[in-house]
């Protein structure tokens, strides 16, 4: 309608940067840290935002997103902390065993789909494993917002408790950790009847955390608004298959170890994004035709959008069967 | 280049007046010859050198007068400006924005030297020059929502995002179009546009909240919205909708031109780092009609979209009554010749009006 | 019969529901005058939950209607209060003691659930997990968009602010933070010009 109509381009702008320390934490989870390679200042996030890092894998790029860890008003650099996932699709092992100090990779502006609720008069956190990673910078931000909050972080074992040390130190008053391996685990029904009015509760872990802390909350009369949750969905691997995208006249084949939101962009058609998790809604895709089933993956679709075989979100999603047409 | 402010009131006198500049570079609304809703959104990452969509925050020669219009209101009713508790922290992220892109876009009118915390701000037009320590309210006159706005053109609402939903939950509002802030603050996206026509139904408001909670840091959008106002009257709140109500039959064949006035709103929407709320500022733009025929393409144009327009949009506009006398007014401007797509006013390829 | 079906409106407007039993470790009651016939609905699906509820009744026109009834269905704690405003420090105090999980039940008329209901908002319970049906009157509580002032127990249109004194139209824009729907001077372009009052929904 205005002045100078400008096409919106797929994902969030982008960031060059440099790494600048790569540091192992345990057997499983990596910190890499990142500096601008034009010297310059980071953009603030708010904690619970993610960035998309972009790896170059001899002829893949890889985009897998990650938690922002540091504290957000650090911007003279951005953390992340990668956990090694030896049957994933190749990502966190490619930042494992490629990515070293100097290196130039490029990030994402900050995208944040698991931000706090600031009207909250209590937060409280539930990690499991490497879900601590967002609570790292929430934890950062409410500090200096004088926020009221505790967390609750259940590891599989001392040796692999991620930052557990390091937050016991600074806020022995507001942590508490539970290891798997010495059979401690989190009084959920117990914590949950406790809460003022006003709390908010966070998870991020594996899925079945998130799901017992729902149904437990839900159970417990609690306001599903004040629940809130984040599950990373990586995109898993399945068997091939062929998809025809009727707007590009196109015809690809989305391999084992890739998505079909990558297989696209492969092919050279531009396909909106955010998150590749199946949580943001952007990659959206309608389906034109199709003789099979879908394996529908993604947090965005209403159940009746996954059963009516209009609508995939290609980040997460596939497919299997004879055919399938998209209009992309 | 510097601007030369103007010395104007938008009340009493309304000495109000758009120089040959300012009518040039008008954000006339209307791509083509009609109008119905869209979500019509776009990035809002610059525009043609001169245009108000050139820099983040336009400032033209309204600015100083419109700050001292602002004053007044907030004088007499202070709720037009409220911020609910948790938004201070967007409040902080609004002025970081508009104090980094006017220092960057305006350097001759503005200037920010930071040292850390501690902040020097300083407004030329508006002859300040105040430091202050970033985050720390104590170190302002006023918020530091309320502070950057009483220092900004155009009316701001920030928003809080929450389960997949955007909340009005703080804003400055002077220049509105019949809205109160007082009454709406607190709702949701839906309920705030509740009283719009026709929109609902449409599934505009479904499309606009879907992109608008995807709008991401780094990545502001924009779009226009219009209405018609008599007098250039910036501030045509409900709360004094008693007293300027009144205006609207003041309109006569003989003054409708320099009264009746074109309002366009460009509406910007950035994403806020810190709070990841969304700041979605509602800038105001008056054109007399009279200024407004002055460029063919334009005078051709209103006079087909306002005749066009549906009942039920120029009743929620406020100008049902008014329109035939309109009409009349823009018919005298509209030779029926085609007119070129697009909003600029073409003046070198679209004809003069042949009547 | 107390249950008056509201015609569609706009989406600022409320929509109340019925009163349904819900999980959760303690209950909280609110209700005025035919609001009583909610709850003793509520009582017929679930006699325990109400008998474990805290439950505040402002009988208003209704008298010793309702009284008898709500103590026969021997709630913990039955507080009759003469108007909403008396019962609002308790009110507080019962929410400020709160925990997650308290549902809580809004019966009676729009500007009692509206009142109450952001009160339970201010104590952090989000307005979506309040439960409201309307019962008996069908007045409404206007906000004067212009001088501010709020005229209870509205029933024509238009109708006269109580504070400053204009003709003000009824909206169906409601704000929740106000508990109040929006009035609006009705003839602010044709000064004097006010057309009859109606009764509201006739």
């Amino acid at each position: 309608m205005s002045a100078a109509p400008q096409k919106a381009k797929a994902g969030a702008e982008k960031i060059k940067v440099i790494v600048d320390a790569v540091v192992p934490l345990n057997d499983l989870v990596t910190r890499f840290e990142f500096k601008r390679r034009d010297g310059g200042a980071f953009p603030t996030f708010s904690g619970g935002a993610h960035t998309v890092v972009e790896m170059q894998d001899g002829d893949i790029t890889r985009l897998n997103p990650y938690s922002l860890m540091s504290d957000p008003s650090d911007t003279s650099k951005y953390c992340i902390s990668v956990r090694r996932d030896d049957e994933g699709r190749g990502g966190s092992l490619f930042m494992h065993r490629n990515v070293k100090v100097g290196d130039e990779m490029t990030l994402t502006y900050p995208v944040n789909l698991f931000s706090l609720d600031l009207r909250a008069k209590k937060h409280v956190f539930l990690a499991g494993g490497i879900g601590i990673t967002p609570f790292k910078a929430m934890i950062a931000q409410l500090e200096r917002l004088n926020g009221n909050w505790e967390l609750h972080y259940a590891c599989r074992s001392e040796a692999l408790a991620t930052y557990a040390a390091d937050l016991t130190e600074h806020y022995p008053n507001n942590v508490h950790i539970y290891y798997d391996d010495q059979k401690q685990a989190i009084d959920l029904d117990g914590l949950l009847a406790g809460q003022p009015l006003g709390t908010h509760i966070y998870i991020c872990g594996p899925a079945g955390m998130i799901n017992w802390v729902h149904n437990t909350a839900e159970a417990a009369g609690w306001p599903s608004d004040n629940v809130h949750s984040e599950e990373f969905l990586a995109p898993q691997p399945g068997k091939p298959f062929q998809v025809r995208l009727c707007k590009s006249d196109k015809v690809i084949e989305v391999g084992e170890h890739e998505s079909l939101l990558e297989a696209i962009e492969r092919a050279g058609v531009e396909a909106p994004f955010l998150c590749r998790g199946g949580a943001c809604g952007q990659c959206e895709t309608d389906v034109v035709e199709f003789d099979g089933e879908f394996i529908h993956r993604d947090h965005w679709l209403e159940p009746e959008d996954h059963e009516s075989g209009k609508k995939i979100m290609p980040c997460v999603s596939r497919f299997i069967g004879k055919s399938l047409v998209l209009d992309r | 280049m510097t601007i030369q402010f103007n010395n104007e009131t938008f009340r009493d006198d309304y000495s109000f007046k758009n120089s040959d500049r300012a009518i040039a570079r008008f954000p006339f609304p209307f791509h083509e010859d009609s109008y119905m809703y869209s979500v019509n959104m776009e990035q809002h990452r610059g525009g043609p050198e001169g245009s108000v969509y050139e820099m983040r925050f336009d400032v033209d020669e309204h600015y100083v007068s419109e700050m001292q219009d602002r004053a007044i209101v907030l004088d007499q009713d202070p709720l037009r400006c409220q911020s609910l508790p948790h938004m201070t922290l967007a409040g902080w992220d609004l002025l970081e924005l508009i104090m980094v892109s006017k220092s960057e876009d305006y350097p001759d009118l503005f200037e920010l030297h930071r040292d850390g915390n501690t902040w020097r701000w300083i407004n030329k037009p508006m002859g300040i020059d105040d430091t202050f320590t970033f985050m720390d309210e104590s170190t302002l006159p006023y918020g530091p929502m309320e502070y950057i706005t009483r220092q900004a053109q155009g009316d701001f609402a920030v928003l809080d995002q929450r389960d997949d939903m955007l909340w009005m939950d703080a804003g400055m509002v002077t220049t509105q179009a019949d809205w109160s802030l007082d009454f709406d603050i607190g709702m949701n996206f839906f309920e705030w546009h509740a009283p719009v026509p026709k929109a609902h139904e449409m599934g505009i408001f479904k499309r606009a909240l879907k992109f608008l909670l995807n709008v991401q840091q780094g990545a502001p959008a924009r779009r226009l919205n219009w209405t018609m106002t008599v007098n250039p009257l910036l501030d045509t709140s409900p709360e004094n909708y008693h007293k300027w109500g009144v205006q609207k039959t003041e309109l006569t064949p003989e003054n409708i031109g320099s009264k009746q006035h074109l309002r366009v709103e460009l509406q910007t929407f950035f994403r806020l780092p810190r709070s990841n709320a969304l700041v979605f500022p509602i800038r105001c733009y008056l054109i007399a009609f009279q200024d407004i025929v002055r460029t063919p393409k334009w005078g051709r144009r209103l006079h087909r979209v306002i005749r066009d327009l549906p009942e039920e949009l120029a009743t929620y506009k406020g100008f049902i009554d008014n329109r035939p006398m309109m009409l009349d007014y823009l018919g005298q401007f509209d030779d029926g010749l085609p007119t070129s797509p697009g909003v600029w006013p073409d003046k070198d390829t679209e004809p003069a009006l042949h009547k | 019969m107390s249950i008056f079906k509201f015609p569609e409106s706009i989406t600022s407007r409320p929509v109340y529901g019925t009163l349904e039993p819900r999980k959760g470790p303690a209950h909280l009651m609110i209700a005025d005058a035919e609001g009583a016939e909610a709850i003793l609905d509520l009582a017929k699906q679930d006699a325990e939950l109400v008998a474990n509820a805290h439950i505040i009744y402002i009988p208003k026109g209704t008298g010793e209607t309702f009284v008898e009834k709500l103590q026969a269905l021997k709630p913990r704690q039955l507080h009759v209060s003469p108007s909403y405003e008396a019962s609002l420090q308790r009110l507080r105090k019962v929410l400020e003691d709160a925990h997650m999980g308290l549902q809580v039940y809004l019966t009676g008329t729009e500007g009692l659930m509206g009142q109450a209901q952001n009160e339970a908002m201010a104590a952090g319970i989000p307005h979506t997990s309040i439960q409201q049906e309307h019962r008996g009157s069908i007045a409404r509580r206007m906000q004067c968009v212009h001088c501010k002032g709020i005229t209870e127990d509205v029933m024509t249109d238009p109708f006269v602010c109580s504070h400053c004194g204009l003709n003000l139209f009824v909206r169906d824009h409601y704000s929740r933070r106000l508990a109040a729907f929006q009035g609006v001077c009705i003839d602010a372009e044709d000064p004097g010009n006010v057309p009859e009052s109606v009764e509201l929904y006739k």
